[in-house]
């Protein structure tokens, strides 16, 4: 018996949304009274593996090699589920991520297991095992029990906080049987959209909208997310007139987060926008009309003129950065 | 070159929603549409029908309520439609039934949305794909087919990835694919009589079910600050909310 999880890299190295999983999967192993393993595919440094003891996991399976670097959803879910018959799992963990989105339901089909996808917390109940995840966009939630002997969960990211402790894991060399014929899909290049944070991981994202006028008038909304260290994102019609990058659009049609903190400059908070933000835990509106229907799903709000408040908020963030230093 | 698109049954993105008794969606009053992202997908598999010949199909799990999408897919465009007469009761039930016709009729090109906007699962496409034995591209924001090769870039974490893949396969469409159809008055007109095959589910494991639905705790009054001491906000970022 074992809890599996799926420690996805990104060019060699974990990131939050992996440390999350680990952390998560660690504490449902603690609730079965069982042990944490990790599979992780790819050319990550030995040292790393390790590390992943302190959230908690025991055990790390590793598959090297080049030829396992690139993402190819259907091998990486014969590894998993190889693995996780080896580790004699009872439950499997992945992020819900871009690569988790595809490899969960293929695992979940092989390990005839049902799935939970985007679970945002951890079960609430062990029997019936009853995971809480987001449905109607966020607009509701729903208790999904799951009824077979292996369970599959992929975490929403952002949503489980990672336990940091000590320790160290194991790491084991596991070669699973892979054939050439089983890499259908080909990566052929990476299109990276800037150096910058990017927007699904980002803790703080600043966004604008409409409210903003034109493309010239961002200098200050990019200044406040550096200060910040935050990501840029902004509404879709900004998007769709070409005054911000597509890549920057959230909402129901473009990307959904779940930041720290948002903070919404000049959007007006219809209800297609909230559907891909109202998971950040705080929420500021920066609107001149008092009354923005953004106001209602608001933590902290201004009514205000964005040109005059912007520029207050980035003299507020480097004297409090000053004030730090 | 023989595509076959999801269409899932949704409620329009504004709908308010409310359950009943926590026990479902409450249909009162909501109006339903075809997935958005699905549309995306019939999209994009008319425009290379229209390149390079072939047929779209559409299929969709649910009862007789979901004609009128079925039919507003037809009027975009698709050539016929079926309809799996049955309760889409959950993800793998759905890629069960999907997957079962796609073996008997075959298809080059099975396309879903990136995700349903009711149960927000991004499930059917891989299940399809891993109960067909084929390769799923999940969340393509492109896709471009030449012969019997495919071109599909994908969503990643920070940017995009170009793939390649031969047919047959699934991919699950993002915006970017393609901008979605509108019907005009001669595709509603031919609506009518295009093909609508209802056929009856084959049986199939059910691996999840939803227990219960609630809505989400509402949030507590917004905190206002004055616009001329704007910078009392990033204190409160600071030591209240500590998000900063
Ligand atoms: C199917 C569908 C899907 C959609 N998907 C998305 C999506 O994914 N994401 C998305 O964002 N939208 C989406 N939309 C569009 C959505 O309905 C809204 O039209 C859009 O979010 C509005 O963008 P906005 O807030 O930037 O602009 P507006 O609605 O025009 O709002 C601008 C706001 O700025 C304020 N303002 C003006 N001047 C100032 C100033 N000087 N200082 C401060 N505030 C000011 C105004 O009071 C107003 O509230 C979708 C729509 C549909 C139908
Ligand atoms: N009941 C259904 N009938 C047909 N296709 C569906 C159905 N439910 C979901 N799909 C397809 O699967 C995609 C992903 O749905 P989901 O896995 O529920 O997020 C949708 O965008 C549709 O293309």
């Amino acid at each position: 018996m074992s809890v599996l999880v799926f420690a996805e890299n990104w060019e060699g190295r974990f990131k939050k949304s992996t440390f999350e999983a680990v952390s998560y999967a660690s504490e449902i192993a603690r609730q079965l009274g069982t042990t944490t393993t990790v599979i992780s595919i790819g050319n990550t440094a030995d040292e790393d593996m390790k590390s992943l003891g302190k959230y908690g996991a025991t055990k790390v399976l590793s598959v090297k090699g080049d030829k396992f670097a690139s993402f190819e959803p259907g091998v990486y879910t014969s590894i998993i589920a190889e693995a996780a018959k080896a580790s004699q799992a009872q439950v499997v963990v992945v992020s819900y991520t871009y690569s988790g989105k595809a490899i969960a339901p293929r695992l979940a089909v092989r390990l005839k297991g049902g799935l939970v996808s985007g679970a945002t917390a951890l079960p609430s109940n062990l029997n019936p095992f009853t995971v809480r995840k987001k449905c109607f966009s966020g607009k509701g939630l729903t208790d999904v029990v799951v009824n077979t002997a292996v369970k599959v969960i992929a975490i929403s990211p952002n949503s489980y906080q990672v336990n940091t402790g000590t320790g160290e894991a194991a790491v084991e060399a596991f070669s699973p049987a892979v054939n050439d014929a089983d890499f259908k899909i080909v990566s052929k290049e990476l299109k990276k959209t800037s150096g910058k944070i990017a927007l699904t991981e980002a803790e703080i994202v600043v966004s604008a909208g409409r409210g903003l006028k034109g493309p010239e008038n961002w200098g200050m909304v990019e200044q406040l997310a550096e200060l910040l260290g935050a990501a840029t994102a902004c509404s879709k019609p900004v998007a769709d007139i070409g005054w911000r990058p597509h890549h920057e659009h959230v909402g129901q049609t473009g990307i959904t987060i779940a930041p720290n903190l948002y903070i919404a400059i000049g959007i007006s908070g219809a209800i297609q926008h909230l559907a891909g933000v109202s998971s950040s835990k705080v929420i500021v509106v920066v609107n001149s009309d008092a009354e923005a229907p953004f106001f209602k799903a608001a933590d902290y709000g201004i009514v205000g003129d964005a040109f005059q408040v912007v520029p207050q908020l980035i003299e507020a963030v480097k004297k409090l950065k000053a004030a730090h230093n | 070159m023989k595509f076959l698109v999801c269409i899932s049954n949704v409620p329009d993105t504004t709908t308010k929603i409310a359950f009943a008794d926590n026990k479902g969606l409450n249909p009162a009053g909501v109006q339903f549409i075809i997935n958005p992202y699905d549309e995306i997908a019939l999209t994009r598999a008319l425009e290379l029908k229209e390149a390079a010949g072939g047929s779209v199909t559409v299929i969709n799990v649910g009862g007789p309520g979901t004609e009128p999408n079925i039919r507003k897919a037809l009027a975009i465009g698709a050539d016929d439609a079926i309809r799996i007469n049955a309760e889409p009761t959950d993800a793998y039930f759905v890629a069960v039934q999907i997957a079962d016709v796609a073996k008997k009729n075959g298809y080059d090109v099975i396309l879903t949305g990136r995700e349903s906007i009711d149960y927000n699962g991004a499930q059917v496409a891989g299940m399809v794909a891993e109960i067909l034995n084929m390769a799923c591209v999940s969340v393509a924001t492109k896709l471009d087919i030449a012969g019997s090769d495919a071109t599909v870039e994908r969503e990643i974490d920070g940017g995009k990835e170009v793939m390649s893949v031969k047919l047959p396969f699934v991919a699950s469409a993002q915006k970017g694919m393609a901008e979605p159809r509108i019907p005009n008055m001669r595709g509603i007109m031919t609506a009518r009589t295009k093909p609508l095959q209802v056929i009856e589910p084959v049986t199939s494991d059910v691996l999840t079910a939803s227990a219960a639905y609630e809505l989400p705790p509402a949030k507590k009054a917004c905190r206002m600050i004055s616009p001329d001491n704007a910078g009392e906000l990033i204190e409160l970022l600071h030591n209240e909310a500590k998000v900063i």
